[in-house]
């Protein structure tokens, strides 16, 4: 519950801060220009040095979870996208796991009954709550591009139509209010969801760490400052977008009369920017790397070579015919030396017996 | 995290014994029990350990990445089978990989060196030594988590480096360190030396003839021979194995296979992987090196479950490329087995579901009428491979009455056997029976419902714990190897009457011959 508590202090306090730093003391520059350039700056440079730093670690060994029928006689079907046979069905395996979280489908629950007795049952719950929260968060920054874009392309007056579809919503334009924006509210309650899961769950919450704690309040009051800067507060838009533009063309401009919330909303979503290379959240790249997802099971069609292997000591058949000879030609096993031929070497070795231990050290190595 | 784990008996294994570790080479060799208090670690323990993580995350990215990416999502944590039949929350697969993240993040990560707790983090100590010791011994490498994985974070793999790590310091156990020592000098797990193993394997020869009436004479360590056939040396030793293997033994002599045995390859199974990389390399090596001295064409494997992860995900890496052997063909069908063709060595069920495809095999599948068999997947042939049709196809045509368990615990979902990688050492039974609690809890189910009256599989690991966990949880289900049903409805040359099965049983669906059918059935109506 430490890490719960600590991740909720910690988001209030960052709220603080920029509450303070722009509201108290005027640091509309440090907040508005340098904190957000230095926060996109560590964004990218973090996520390039974590793929990169994974991608320097290589994949010794193919190791794909086989999750259906492999490519074996040619008259069984194989399952293409769960055991892939090429590159081509790993393409597709990728795109099911990224796009529709096909691994989290599959999850089922488990409950005891007396007996003991254990059933399993369909769970997708998580699959749902995940992918509201992930889709929503895409539309979101989408939508978003618009104030660093002009004009505004069609696609994303697409997006904003096809995201505003509640606009039948007369009573909002009744008491005034801009186009609801559904992806806004989905993202508030996808993550609120995923929050509720991981506090009532008792299992989920024991594994939880202030690291799972953290983004979840996080993301959530970034949702929260952006629905009231949208709704609520009602900042000036315009102006918004002019500063947008100005930090997009590197012509920095932080005009006046934009609310605090709006501050406060950037400098959250800043934190998050920030916080994402080094954090769980990093699963975004982590995924296209994992090896048990993305190898094709050919690993007995095409040989798969380590790039550190090193050659080990074995147990030869000569050591071994050695070691057994007398009991393998009474037991009438062929053996590859008579017992003779051995007796002799044997001796003959013996006499000189200086250099017969390097021999074998090195008939050794394999 | 801060419970620490307490040695109960039948909850920990016993320590890998000095001269084991020593035949083959291992760290620090000693006399110790996991009961002790001083475990005896070598002086700079906590520097071996830091070192070999350190090495191991760059040299695997999949041990990295699974250091960095769980999102806790908690999507695994009821797919353990260890979990479920223990409920110890560290038996969550997350949880069992946090308890080397968090030394990860404690010992090699700013944030938690600075934070420590707060990010997750925590110091090196010897009790955390005694934690891995005891949760990375009681996973078995089955990767069912993996499969429900967002992210496909395998635990089996993350125990792989953990015990390559523990193995550092010479903490591993005996059960896998005594059959690795025997597997390097004498070609198998058991120790078995060359005049014994053929001896074993003439016992078998003998029942053959007693009860099918075909005399068989197989080779051993033959130069020249098509194909090299290397099964888990289980199958050579102990009941149910030596009916699977009098089972190979009837079907190569039906289809008058040119092969061979080998006493030096005369192992499938490979502790090794239980070890190290390294030490699965070392013992695999036998194989192609036997494949190439004899001069044989391909390999053909036995029903084995890790052997066949080794076999198909690491063999040809590890000691390939065997060029000197050709792609397999089968020389009854002419299939050529082009999902071997690099590692040149095939699994017996694809060479059997083959032949009967091809109709190459005479079946009388009523011999097995009073089985009711079920089929359990090996962790290892099917998430580690994908073998889930051939098997099924093997059954359905050597029995009459083959059930499936439910969809959820069978194929790419299947429940370990609770035993593997390792664990089925008899001073654990109170754990293995927890984990095979999954497994046993199906198979009460299609007991029940249908009759379930035998368990069939591909592995001898499940061979040799699953009778004891049947007769714990589910009394009243045999346990058999696919081929041995194969042997059961075989029609073999030259046979005499088949009223005993392999297992030296009255057969009940032995039907006598035509012509004294008649009588029979008097006899029969006569006894009612």
């Amino acid at each position: 519950m430490i890490g719960f508590l600590f991740s909720l202090v910690a988001v209030l306090v960052l709220v603080g801060i920029a509450l303070v730093g722009v509201g108290g003391l005027g640091l509309k520059v440090l907040f508005g220009v340098i904190i957000p350039y230095a926060a996109v700056l560590t964004f990218f440079a973090g996520l390039v040095y974590r793929v990169v730093d994974w991608a320097r670690s290589p994949v010794p060994f193919r190791i794909p979870t086989t999750c259906g029928q492999e490519k074996s006689l040619a008259w069984i079907k194989p399952n293409k996208i769960d055991n892939p046979c090429s590159t081509g069905a790993v393409v597709l395996r990728m795109i099911f796991e990224v796009l529709t979280f096909r691994s989290l489908f599959r999850n089922m629950k488990l409950d005891y009954r007396e007996g003991p007795k254990i059933r399993y049952s369909s769970e997708k719950f998580l699959w749902l709550f995940a992918l509201m929260f992930h889709y929503a968060f895409l539309v979101v920054i989408l939508r978003h591009l618009r104030f660093f874009t002009e004009p505004i392309a069609l696609w994303q007056q697409t997006l904003e139509h096809l995201d505003g579809f509640m606009e039948f919503n007369l009573a909002s334009y009744a008491i005034g209010l801009p186009t609801i924006q559904l992806s806004g509210l989905v993202l508030l309650g996808g993550v609120t969801l995923l929050l509720v899961r991981r506090i009532i769950v008792p299992g989920v919450r024991y594994i939880s760490l202030a690291a799972d704690w953290f983004p979840l309040f996080l993301i959530t009051f970034i949702c929260l400052t952006g629905i009231l800067a949208r709704y609520v507060v009602r900042i000036d838009v315009v102006k918004v977008k002019e500063m947008a533009m100005g930090l997009a063309t590197f012509h920095p401009v932080v005009p006046d009369g934009i609310s605090v919330w709006f501050y406060i909303h950037l400098f959250l979503v800043c934190v998050l920017f920030a916080y994402f290379p080094f954090s769980k959240l990093m699963h975004m790249g982590g995924v296209f790397l994992s090896p048990t997802r993305n190898l094709v099971n050919n690993s007995r069609a095409v040989r798969h070579v380590n790039p550190w292997s090193y050659p080990v000591k074995t147990h030869s058949y000569q050591e071994y015919e050695d070691d057994f000879r007398e009991e393998m030609v009474e037991a009438g096993l062929p053996v590859d030396k008579s017992l003779e031929e051995a007796a002799a070497e044997k001796a003959a070795k013996e006499a000189p017996a200086a250099p017969e231990t390097q021999e074998t050290e090195e008939k050794r190595e394999d | 995290m801060d419970t620490k784990p307490e040695f109960k008996p039948g909850t920990f294994l016993y320590a890998g014994k000095a001269s084991a570790l020593e035949t083959v080479g291992l760290a620090n060799p000693r006399d110790w029990s996991p009961t002790d208090d001083d475990w005896k670690l070598p002086a700079d323990w906590k520097g071996i350990v830091r070192e070999g993580m350190a090495e191991r995350l760059q040299r695997f990215r999949s041990f990295k990445l699974f250091m960095d990416i769980c999102v806790r999502c908690g999507a695994c944590a009821d797919k353990c089978h260890f979990f479920i039949g223990s409920g110890d929350p560290k038996n969550m697969p997350v949880l069992r990989a946090e308890l080397i993240r968090s030394i990860y993040r404690g010992e090699m990560k700013t944030a938690g060196k600075i934070l420590g707790k707060l990010a997750g983090g925590r110091k090196l100590t010897e009790d955390v030594i005694k934690e891995w010791f005891y949760y990375f011994y009681q996973c078995t490498e089955c990767r069912r988590c993996s499969v429900f994985c967002p992210y496909g974070i395998d635990t089996a793999e993350i125990t792989i480096i953990a015990r390559e790590i523990l193995n550092l310091l010479g903490t591993n156990i005996d059960w896998i360190a005594s059959p690795v020592a025997n597997c390097f000098m004498t070609g198998n797990h058991l120790g078995l030396k060359p005049h014994t193993f053929k001896e074993n394997i003439e016992y078998l020869l003998d029942d053959i003839e007693e009860y099918v009436g075909v005399k068989i004479e197989p080779s051993f360590n033959r130069k020249g021979a098509e194909i090299l056939f290397v099964t888990p040396s289980g199958d050579v030793f102990a009941e149910p194995g030596i009916f699977t293997l009098m089972g190979y033994l009837m079907l190569f002599d039906h289809i008058g296979l040119d092969y061979t045995w080998s006493t030096y390859a005369s192992e499938g199974g490979n502790f090794g992987f239980f070890t190290s990389h390294e030490m699965m390399k070392r013992l695999n090596a036998k194989m192609y090196a036997e494949s190439k001295r004899l001069g044989v064409k391909w390999i053909l494997g036995g029903e084995c479950g890790h052997m066949w992860r080794v076999v198909h995900q690491y063999m040809d890496t590890l000691n390939g490329p065997a060029d000197w052997l050709e792609q397999p063909i089968n020389p009854l069908t002419g299939t050529r087995f082009e999902n071997a063709a690099s590692t040149k060595m095939v699994h017996i069920t694809e060479f059997t579901a083959d032949l009967i495809k091809n109709n190459k095999l005479k079946l009388d599948p009523s011999q097995n009428d009073h089985i009711i068999p079920t089929f359990h997947d090996s962790c290892n042939t099917s998430r580690g491979m994908g073998m889930l049709e051939e098997p099924r196809y093997v059954l359905n045509n050597v029995c009459n009455n083959f059930v499936d368990m439910a969809p959820q615990v069978i194929r790419e979902n299947t429940f370990c056997c609770g035993s593997g990688s390792g664990l089925n050492a008899g001073e654990y039974l109170e754990m293995r029976f927890r984990g095979g609690l999954p497994r046993a809890n199906a198979v009460k189910r299609v007991h029940e419902d249908h009759g379930v009256n035998m368990l069939s599989c591909v592995c001898a690991i499940d061979r040799a714990v699953f009778p004891a966990l049947m007769d714990y949880w589910v009394p009243g289900v045999g346990v058999c190897g696919v081929s041995e049903l194969v042997a059961n409805a075989l029609v073999m040359e030259g046979q005499g009457e088949r009223e005993y099965n392999l297992r030296g049983e009255e057969n009940p669906s032995y039907k006598p011959p035509a012509e004294d059918e008649a009588s029979a059935e008097a006899g029969e109506e006569g006894e009612e």
